[in-house]
């Protein structure tokens, strides 16, 4: 899976609610297309989303095949304190991507 | 099963009465369900719905079907005792209706969770939110699509 790409507010307050948007780029084959001579292209999606920060879970989703390639999902967080995000993104066959990101907090 | 009805065109309710009437309402609930009515069964369990209350964006008219953006809102005060558990959407003319199930937690702050969906072709588009105790909310969205997106 390539990098992710995630916007975090440049500095957020302890108790502010802050907005998290991310995106990845990934064909999300869904295993209903056909190649040109009739066979099915099979299923590879991303079908796991999971967002810790200060090593507590926030968010997760569960993706299906309705979802468009190259997911984009945003989500909001209570600031608790000082912390890192860790994003973990899981395709079809068990590949993880991780990406961590340090949240600066006045 | 009434709730479900209520979501069904007219005609399709007529059949679908007419043909409860002459099976067994069990088997009906076997043999005729949809995919997208066994997912939101499967969610619901036997709980009723509470209908609105959530707000559901979606545009009316789909350009592309390949990639259509979706924003799911509840108000709640998201504290510990009194969240919004889960979000489950779900395109019920894809041929595989799942979209998404989104897991909120205490510290999410704000039930409001953006993503983008397919869409196959012309459908309705539900959103549940489980809130515990039993307790659902659900929507539901007609989007009009003019170029589909499941490659099918």
């Amino acid at each position: 899976m390539a990098k992710p790409r995630i916007k975090l507010p440049d500095t957020a307050k302890v108790g502010e609610v802050i907005e998290v948007k991310t995106l990845i780029s990934h064909v999300m084959e869904t295993g209903q297309r056909k190649t040109a001579d009739g066979q099915t292209i099979p299923r590879n999606i991303i079908n796991a989303f999971s967002v810790k920060f200060a090593d507590k879970e926030v968010f997760k989703a569960e993706l299906h095949p309705g979802i468009a390639a190259n997911p984009y999902l945003s989500f909001f967080m209570k600031v608790p304190g000082p912390g890192e995000f860790e994003f973990t993104w899981i395709e079809d066959g068990g590949n993880k991507t991780v990406e961590k990101l340090k949240l600066n907090v006045t | 099963m009434r709730q479900i009805a209520r979501m069904l065109s007219r005609r399709q309710f007529s059949i679908a009465a007419a043909a409860a009437a002459a099976l067994p309402l069990q088997a009906l609930a076997q043999e005729q369900s949809q995919p997208w009515e066994q997912a939101v069964r499967s969610i619901l369990g036997d709980a009723k719905p509470t209908e609105g209350k959530l707000s559901f964006d979606m545009p009316e008219i789909a350009e592309n079907g390949n990639t259509v953006p979706f924003t799911v809102k509840i108000d709640s005060p998201m504290t510990d005792k009194d969240y919004v558990k889960a979000v489950h959407v779900i395109a019920t003319g894809n041929p595989q209706p799942g979209v998404a199930s989104f897991h909120f937690t205490p510290q999410s702050g704000r039930a409001m969770v953006s993503s983008r969906m397919r869409l196959a072709k012309t459908q309705d588009v539900i959103a549940i939110a489980e809130l515990g105790d039993s307790k659902f909310l659900m929507s539901k969205r007609t989007v009009k699509v003019t170029i589909g997106g499941c490659g099918g």
